[in-house]
């Protein structure tokens, strides 16, 4: 079938969603079903790296899920990249072109996206990407997913085509709905196609590792990142601290002789920053393996150790940390998230009464109602994915 | 309402020397940086607090009086031009640096802190903020957060949505919103993104937190000639394909040139037709492999003459053309009127022809500056307001350069915002449902239309107007916008 009849078909069943008032479940690879306000701690995707962890079977035809569900609006059909000019710093693929084929693609002609957006293991859609707005180690350092968001398709509730943004890196015609869209978790609509920034790919990489206890990591991160050196990653597990650094080899090197540290052996490095990156890490195997509730912590890079049971990943220098924590504990770690001036998702396991993503302020929670209510006024999309009851 | 009744119910709120209403006061706040469209407000306030903002707010909402936000009055599309019948409310009192945190690298601001001045307070830890709009000495933070400026640093570093953390502001209900944080991620919809750039729709914005990064050790600029702006244009392309991103990557044409030159004494090649200024910054080292490989590039590329600059003094100077270039035209013409649009960068060299064609057509000079590294070409089109029938030639010279930008893939405005200015232009870029999405957003945050109406959006009824005039050609844009 040709993208363009696999576009209309998209269309009729939107339209006939819009019309029968049936909800939608749009759905890329799968690879993040559990990211979502309404999932249960089943479906978290907490599994071993060397399996086939995506839901999301190679061949087409099959759907993801045991039985055929007729809700789920599965978008790996409209897939392919549709422009990709590597002067131009920009690429532009259909929603359901799998992220390994756009990272690929780039990778032939050096270039990379750099945020780095998590796999989980899997291989995501570049639709899915966006739609999670999910970023990797380089994040504080090279910007996040939505940062790199130029231009998006929206297929929206009555089945038009829109587009916002485009494929220029300035463009501030018209309110930035693509940045919107990035991180709305389909709420607003289908996101059919992407434009991204990309990057060159650093000609120089090293990795440096520190032993020191996790307050001392934080405090130098913070010093490190107000001082002109190359960082693009700044993490801490088991009182070891780990710095990349990339760039010009000799902007690289000078760094290295000025900060010390330990040499990492590149292959252990890359694994180091893919296991973070990909959240493959130990500590999401022990949280599920050890029935703890993980949470993802969201806060500013300068907060002090919290006073959490158990030692945290860190990773963002100091702006995410992972605690697995006793399913006890409540929603503790999002109160001790909350008075540092930052949020708490409950990642993996039961979900406190506050609910898995932290509870919006009041006056976002009602302009985000609004924005549905008037992109979707018969609630088809995702219902419940970002908030419950809407 | 009339102005005394409107006077009489911000005066309950307001103490006395906040409201503006004689005529003589009223006169300086007739346009912002783009003159030709003027329309005296019926009031302008000054608050000083953030609950005054809410109070001249709540009253004009209770009124049903429309309200445009003003910063510094720098913007070039028209986006604070006053409301006939409106409060212009201006934050130029809510100027002060609440917090500069060293540590955190961040720093609190009111919204009329001037751009410049942020990263002069920054200065002594080594940091500053990063957008440099060329008006960076005037504009205002609240402003470019209003526009989502950019700058000639905005490649590497990125534009204002890239640089701000946090806002803080009101609604036209007096609502107070809180978007963004001290921590990178937030749940929910991005409204810090939406509210960026949305040309003070949305919100009236009363504290705005920003990054600040470390100085770099060292920048140095390399200067090349062309003789051919297709070349000019080539070599931008390939020093990207090369691998570099460049700290800044501008060009100027010889008309921009030979106006600048006189005036800044930058010491140009008066007789290339084009000239880049590529920048790198960063440590040393790393400072002399990228200008090698820049050069390498340049040279491969065509470049006729190079020069790199030896200190800091002559790095400024390199800059100081192109930073000045919209003074520049100033001298050279009685009046000049910025574009704004962006392509992809291949498409440089049609649009260059272009440009020269309807020179030729509308009987009016463009010299043209460029920040190429992002494809925002900035063509100033000279005319003289007093000779008739120079600014409607003007007018429509500057729409045709914004069609042929959305037809070569682009976007009608890179930085500038689209104001009273691009309004008609919008209609080329948007489809109704499209702009219909634009309304439901004003709506979900301004249901009664109050906040700065009739910009950045056209209406349906507009478009239809724009595209009659089309037809028939040569009717007056902007026919419902006084002119004095």
């Amino acid at each position: 079938m040709d993208v363009q009849a696999v576009l209309n078909e998209l269309r009729e069943r939107v339209m006939a969603a819009h019309q029968q008032r049936q909800p939608l479940r749009i759905r890329g690879a799968g690879t993040k079903d559990f990211y979502a306000q309404d999932a249960g701690a089943a479906s978290a995707p907490l599994r071993d790296s060397r399996t086939d962890v995506t839901t999301a079977p190679a061949t087409e035809g099959n759907t993801p899920d045991a039985a055929p569900d007729s809700s789920v609006l599965d978008l790996r059909p409209y897939r392919g990249i549709v422009d990709y000019e590597p002067s131009e710093l920009v690429v532009t693929a259909r929603c359901g072109t799998p992220l390994s084929e756009v990272e690929a693609a780039l990778a032939d002609r050096g270039q990379f996206l750099a945020f780095e957006p998590p796999a989980f293991g899997g291989d995501p859609t570049i639709g899915g990407v966006i739609a999670a707005g999910l970023s990797g180690p380089r994040r504080m350092y090279a910007g996040a997913a939505r940062d790199f968001v130029l231009g998006t398709t929206l297929l929206d509730a009555r089945g038009n085509i829109l587009r916002f943004g485009g494929q220029v890196m300035k463009n501030v015609a018209g309110f930035d709905v693509s940045r919107l869209l990035c991180g709305s978790l389909g709420i607003l609509g289908v996101i059919t196609e992407v434009s991204l920034k990309v990057l060159p790919r650093p000609r120089a990489e090293e990795t440096l590792r520190f032993e020191m206890p996790s307050r001392q990591a934080v405090e130098a991160f913070n010093r490190w990142s107000g001082q002109p050196l190359p960082l693009s990653g700044a993490a801490w597990w088991d009182g070891v601290a780990w710095i990349r650094l990339s760039g010009a080899s000799s902007a690289v090197r000078a760094a290295q002789e000025r900060l010390g540290g330990e040499r990492v052996d590149p292959t252990e490095a890359t694994r180091w920053w893919d296991a973070l990156r990909h959240c493959q890490h130990a500590i999401f195997q022990s949280a599920s393996s050890q029935d703890r509730t993980l949470w993802r912590l969201s806060l500013p890079d300068t907060t002090p150790p919290l006073s959490l049971r158990g030692d945290p990943l860190i990773d963002w220098g100091g702006a995410l940390r992972w605690y697995a924590c006793d399913p006890q504990s409540g929603d503790e770690p999002r109160k001790a998230a909350s008075a540092a001036g930052g949020t708490a998702m409950c990642w993996h396991g039961p979900a406190p009464a506050s609910g898995r993503f932290h509870p919006l302020q009041p006056a976002t929670a009602t302009l985000t109602r609004r924005l549905k209510d008037r992109f979707d006024p018969h609630g088809i999309f995702n219902p419940g994915r970002m908030i419950a009851g809407l | 309402m009339n102005q005394s009744d409107v006077a009489a119910a911000l005066r309950q709120v307001l103490p006395d020397d906040c409201i503006l209403s004689r005529d003589e006061e009223l006169r300086p706040y007739e346009c912002d940086g783009l003159s030709v469209f003027r329309q005296k407000p019926m009031l302008v306030v000054l608050p000083r607090t953030e609950n005054e903002v809410r109070d001249v707010l709540v009253t004009c909402r209770r009124l049903e009086v429309p309200v445009v936000a003003r910063g510094a009055g720098t913007g070039l599309s028209g986006g604070s031009t006053p409301h006939e019948s409106g409060v212009l409310l201006s934050l130029a009192r809510l100027n002060r640096i609440l917090k500069i945190d060293p540590v955190a690298r961040t720093a609190r601001l009111q919204p009329g802190v001037r751009n410049l001045k942020v990263s002069e307070a920054a200065a002594p830890h080594g940091l500053y903020y990063a957008p440099d709009p060329s008006s960076q000495i005037a504009c205002s933070i609240g402003g470019n957060v209003a526009e989502n400026s950019g700058g000639v640093h905005c490649l590497k570093y990125g534009l204002t949505v890239h640089n701000v953390l946090a806002i803080r502001g009101l609604t036209i209900d007096g609502e107070l919103l809180e978007l963004g944080g001290g921590a990178p991620d937030h749940p929910g919809l991005d409204l810090l993104a939406l509210v960026i750039g949305s040309e003070g729709l949305l919100m009236v914005v009363t504290e705005v937190t920003v990054k600040l990064i470390p100085r770099p050790q060292l920048a140095r600029v390399v200067m090349a000639s062309f003789a051919d702006v297709r070349d000019a244009g080539n070599a931008v392309a390939a020093i990207i394909a090369a691998g570099i991103i460049p700290a800044g990557l501008e060009m100027m044409d010889r008309k921009a040139t030979v106006a600048v030159e006189p005036f800044v004494k930058a010491g140009y090649d008066l007789s290339a037709e084009a000239i880049l200024l590529a920048e790198a910054d960063g440590t040393p080292e790393e400072v002399a492999d990228q200008i090698a490989e820049i050069e390498r590039v340049l040279q491969a590329a065509g470049a006729t003459a190079m020069v790199v600059s030896s200190s800091e003094a002559e790095r400024l100077r390199f800059w100081s053309g192109r930073k000045n270039a919209f003074p520049a035209a100033g001298r050279v013409s009685p009046d000049y009127y910025c574009m704004d649009g962006t392509i992809p960068r291949k498409n440089l060299g049609p649009m260059l022809e272009a440009i020269e064609d309807m020179e030729a057509r509308y009987a009016l000079r463009c010299m043209n500056v460029f920040h190429a590294g992002d494809g925002n070409l900035h063509p100033l089109i000279l005319f003289d307001a007093n000779t008739p029938g120079e600014w409607e030639r003007a007018d429509r010279f500057g729409a045709e350069i914004l069609e042929l930008c959305v037809r070569l893939g682009g976007t009608i405005t890179g930085e500038h915002g689209v104001g009273i200015e691009k309004i008609n232009s919008m209609c080329v870029q948007f489809s109704e449902i499209e702009r219909d999405a634009f309304f439901a957003i004003k709506a979900a945050f301004d249901a009664t239309g109050l906040l700065n109406p009739g910009k950045a959006i056209p209406s349906l009824a507009r478009c239809a107007e724009y595209g009659k005039m089309h037809v028939h050609g040569g009717a007056l844009p902007h026919a419902d916008i006084p002119r004095f």
